[in-house]
């Protein structure tokens, strides 16, 4: 297998329940460690197209191919050791303990008992469930955001290459929601993995994914980057569903390096002596979002030698001679609003 | 107070058949329920997988649910004979439906969501059953289990009447001869076998995790090893008897063969409507029965010989209350003309025609009066109804019939027949609190089942059926105001059978040469 061939690639993919379709003919290919969102509104098919990748769902017509292997010639079982499942509700085995739940698919993978106890406890750890006081407890001991991640740490437990994830954060009230998705976004373990996530919540799609598919009625609307989809949506109805939230879709997806298109300049800037020591320093890769974030915090910051409010944007990492850039909410928002209008007239 | 001495005598006495007894209850009981398990699971199992079959599966186990037990005894009878073979399978059938039911409810009501992870995992459909669905259903399960159990216990008492033993025989004696400390002797064993049964599997089912997984697996070994315990050796014997559960409790049944003859065959208790059957098909060997039976004819069976007289003369006599005699004098010479008329052979005939070719005990009667020249159409009734009771078996009914008929043809009283009356003592007392006027009993029932007199006594009359008779007929008068009229002929007493062939081949033709041969 060639280095940059996909390691999901779903083909045609369609699945009818009774006369209606709930999948039709719906395509994609993922490369690894690609994060893709299933994104789309309730019963448009997005849980229906994730369970046909590890065959808990058959589709009607079309494949699936996983590592250039059709998944049909494997057995569902050895498929679904190697690929990593969560859902809404969890489904921990409510008689075993978070250990035991942890080392599921190790155990039935042959692991050696060492091994599979260290990595529990290695996961656990990571999960800010310390094994000490968890892992000898049962499921219904622990709270939704905690069983929750016991169910993140069983997905993750064999080291599977893919993590298919069906709405993992749906059933979390939204202070708990917010955090676990923010560990689930900075897990060093899923950096690598090439991840496939259900989900209606268009925020969510947009912090966690590098593509989306957006899926109406069993149909492919648009599959992009959020970018893409914000900026050039295909239809009416991507327009559309992303209407209500655009602003902050646009905050959150647009960088300092978007906007600052003649910002940087060579010459140095008589302000350098402060960017010295601020502390406030940002990259260009930043959101527009993190930005106004600091902004607001280095608003209220009582040591702060000049007039407004200022953020640094340093040089990026290519150009190290180019000197950094002051930001303002001033500066800051008029670079957005050119920078929105150039991308939507486009 | 004085029936819980008789109880503790009564257990103390009989000790080691309460343990056999209880052993055997135990076993059926066990035996019953893993094979309920071991279909029910599996047959719970096939309907979560397939819920097109769920109400057919239900539904049949229900409908054998709701068959009163004696009769699925019946039905199983026919096809099975008698023995542990249909107790258990009968026993089986009723625990069927609530580990089915319990079952499909437990695996339904495993979270889907569980399920679901499981299998999404990487689990096989037998590791989520095993693992996962199982183990989570088994609380439920049990439940069902257990409910079995209980039934199971109960139920298997009925095992008695079939020659599978258990509680039941002390029981069904107990009935049979009206003594509640025999009763009592069978039912409190069940009670507790029913609390213990109960009480460990509610054990098993409040534990939880890892500890209900394990007591689930000791209770898989152990109810084969319990059920094994009915298959510990019988007793070995050259010939095995089949005795009603009367016939054992009575004084002048199996305990006077004992005293006489020193006869302690290996026995098996059944009810007395399969005794014959059972010696026909050889189940058994030797029976208790009654000389003027129609199926020994029909069955070729011999009557062994009571040479030493171990069984009192019973002579069949109309018992009437004093009182409808006074108000109507008429119905004396009624009754009085089928006197004399009934010999043994005559009365054998009869019963095999309504025991084995089945005919109406009331065309028997009419027939037969008819041949005596006996027989005169009813008359208008004008008058009293004369109220006629019988025990529960086809020469009563025949009885009545022939009373029926000579009643109504010869006098204008009318005729009311209260038949299936049961037993001796539910006759007795109905006579005696004037539910019926007139039934037929026989000189020994009514020496020794209802006026009961010292041994002394009985001894005294010995043999004689004149004597009997007097002492009866003077004791019921003084005590009951009851009269015994004149005896019908015949001589309906206890006798042992066997096969004609086997009696032959063994050179038995008298209980003497069976109690040597016995021995």
């Amino acid at each position: 297998m060639p280095p940059d061939a996909p390691v999901i690639e779903a083909r045609h993919l369609t699945r009818h329940y009774g006369s209606q379709a709930v999948v039709q003919d719906v395509s994609f290919t993922l490369q690894a460690g690609e994060t893709l969102v299933l994104l789309g509104p309730s019963g448009c098919g997005k849980t229906t197209l994730l369970r046909m990748l590890n065959r808990l769902i058959e589709p009607d017509a079309g494949t699936v191919v996983i590592n250039g292997q059709d998944v049909r010639q494997q057995r569902p079982e050895q498929l679904r050791r190697g690929i990593g499942y969560v859902i809404q509700q969890v489904g921990l085995l409510p008689h075993y303990t978070v250990a035991e739940n942890v080392a599921v698919v190790p155990q039935l993978l042959g692991h050696p008992p060492a091994q599979v106890a260290a990595r529990t406890e290695e996961l656990l750890r990571r999960l800010h469930l310390p094994p000490e006081r968890y892992a000898r407890q049962y499921p219904h001991q622990l709270s939704g955001g905690q069983q929750q991640r016991v169910g993140l740490a069983r997905a993750l437990a064999a080291d599977p290459p893919i993590i298919l994830l069906d709405e993992p954060f749906g059933a979390l009230d939204p202070i708990t929601r917010v955090s676990i998705r923010r560990e689930f976004r900075e897990l060093p373990e899923l950096r690598r993995k090439t991840v496939v996530l259900v989900t209606h919540d268009v925020t969510e799609a947009f912090e966690l994914a590098d593509r989306i598919l957006l899926l109406n009625a069993g149909q492919t609307q648009q599959l992009g980057t959020p970018h893409e989809l914000l900026f050039r949506p295909a239809n009416d109805f991507v327009r559309q569903f992303f209407e209500d939230e655009r602003l902050g879709l646009q905050l959150r997806t647009l960088r300092l390096a978007d906007v600052l298109t003649a910002g940087f300049s060579a010459s140095q800037s008589d302000d350098s002596s402060i960017y010295q020591s601020a502390t406030n320093i940002l990259t260009p890769n930043a959101t527009i979002q993190a930005a106004l974030e600091l902004l607001s915090q280095a608003s209220t910051t009582a040591a702060q030698p000049l007039p407004e409010p200022t953020v640094w944007v340093s040089a990026p990492a290519n150009r190290p001679d180019l000197a950094p850039v002051p930001l303002t909410y001033a500066t800051l928002m008029a670079a957005f609003g050119r920078a929105v209008q150039q991308l939507s007239a486009a | 107070m004085n029936t819980l001495t008789e109880l503790l005598t009564f257990w103390q006495a009989q000790a080691d058949k309460l343990g056999q007894q209880t052993v055997q209850h135990i076993g059926l009981t066990a035996a019953s329920l893993v094979l309920g398990v071991l279909v029910g699971v599996p047959l719970g199992l096939l309907l979560t997988r397939r819920p097109r079959l769920t109400p057919w599966v239900l539904g049949a186990a229900g409908v054998l649910q709701t068959i009163p037990s004696i009769a699925l005894l019946g039905f199983l009878i026919p096809a099975l004979g008698i023995g542990p073979g249909p107790a258990i399978l009968a026993l089986f059938l009723y625990s069927l439906l609530p580990i089915v039911r319990n079952t499909l409810t437990g695996i339904r009501g495993v979270d889907a969501a569980v399920v679901d992870a499981a299998r999404g995992l990487g689990l096989t459909d037998a590791q989520v059953l095993r693992r996962v669905e199982l183990p989570l259903a088994l609380p439920v399960l049990l439940a069902g289990i257990r409910t079995a159990a209980v039934i199971n216990v109960g139920v298997a008492t009925l095992a008695a009447y079939i020659a599978a033993g258990g509680l039941g025989e002390f029981i069904f004696g107990g009935i049979a001869l009206n003594n509640p400390a025999m009763i009592l002797a069978g039912a409190i064993p069940t009670a507790l076998l029913a609390l213990v049964f109960d009480a460990a599997l509610a054990g098993v089912q409040h534990l939880t995790g890892r500890r209900l997984v394990w007591a689930g697996r000791t209770l898989l070994v152990a109810l084969p090893l319990l059920a094994g315990l009915y298959l510990l050796p019988r007793a070995n014997s050259k010939l095995l008897a089949g005795f009603s559960p009367e016939f054992v409790g009575r004084s002048d049944g199996l305990p006077g063969l004992q005293r006489l003859y020193g006869l302690r065959p290996a026995s098996v208790v059944l009810a007395p409507a399969l005794v014959y059957e059972a010696a026909r098909h050889g189940d058994v060997d030797l029976i208790d029965g009654y000389s003027t039976d129609g199926r020994i004819r029909a069955y070729d069976l011999q009557v062994l010989r009571d040479d030493r007289h171990a069984f009192p003369p019973y002579q069949a006599v109309p018992v009437v209350r004093q009182q409808v005699l006074r108000q109507h004098p008429e119905l004396a010479a009624a009754l009085g003309r089928l006197a004399g008329q009934l010999s043994d052979s005559v009365m054998t005939e009869l019963n095999y025609r309504v025991d084995y070719r089945h005919e109406t005990p009331r065309a028997v009667a009419e027939s037969f009066l008819r041949r005596r020249g006996l027989w005169q159409a009813a008359r208008p009734v004008q008058g009293g109804v004369i109220r006629l009771g019988s025990k529960i078996f086809g020469e009563q009914y025949i009885l009545v019939e022939l009373y029926a008929a000579l009643i109504r043809g010869y006098t204008n009283l009318g005729v009311e027949a209260k038949t299936g009356l049961g037993g001796t003592t539910i006759c007795a007392e109905a006579l005696r609190t004037g539910a019926i006027d007139i039934y037929p009993e026989y000189t020994g029932t009514g020496l020794l089942v209802v006026l009961q007199p010292p041994t002394a006594v009985v001894d005294s009359l010995g043999p004689d059926p004149a004597a009997v008779l007097r002492y009866v007929r003077g004791e019921y008068r003084r005590r009951y105001q009851l009269e015994w009229l004149a005896p019908i002929g015949f001589n309906n007493t206890y006798a042992l059978l066997m096969r004609r062939r086997q009696a032959r081949q063994l050179g038995i033709a008298t209980v003497s040469e069976l109690s040597a041969f016995l021995r």
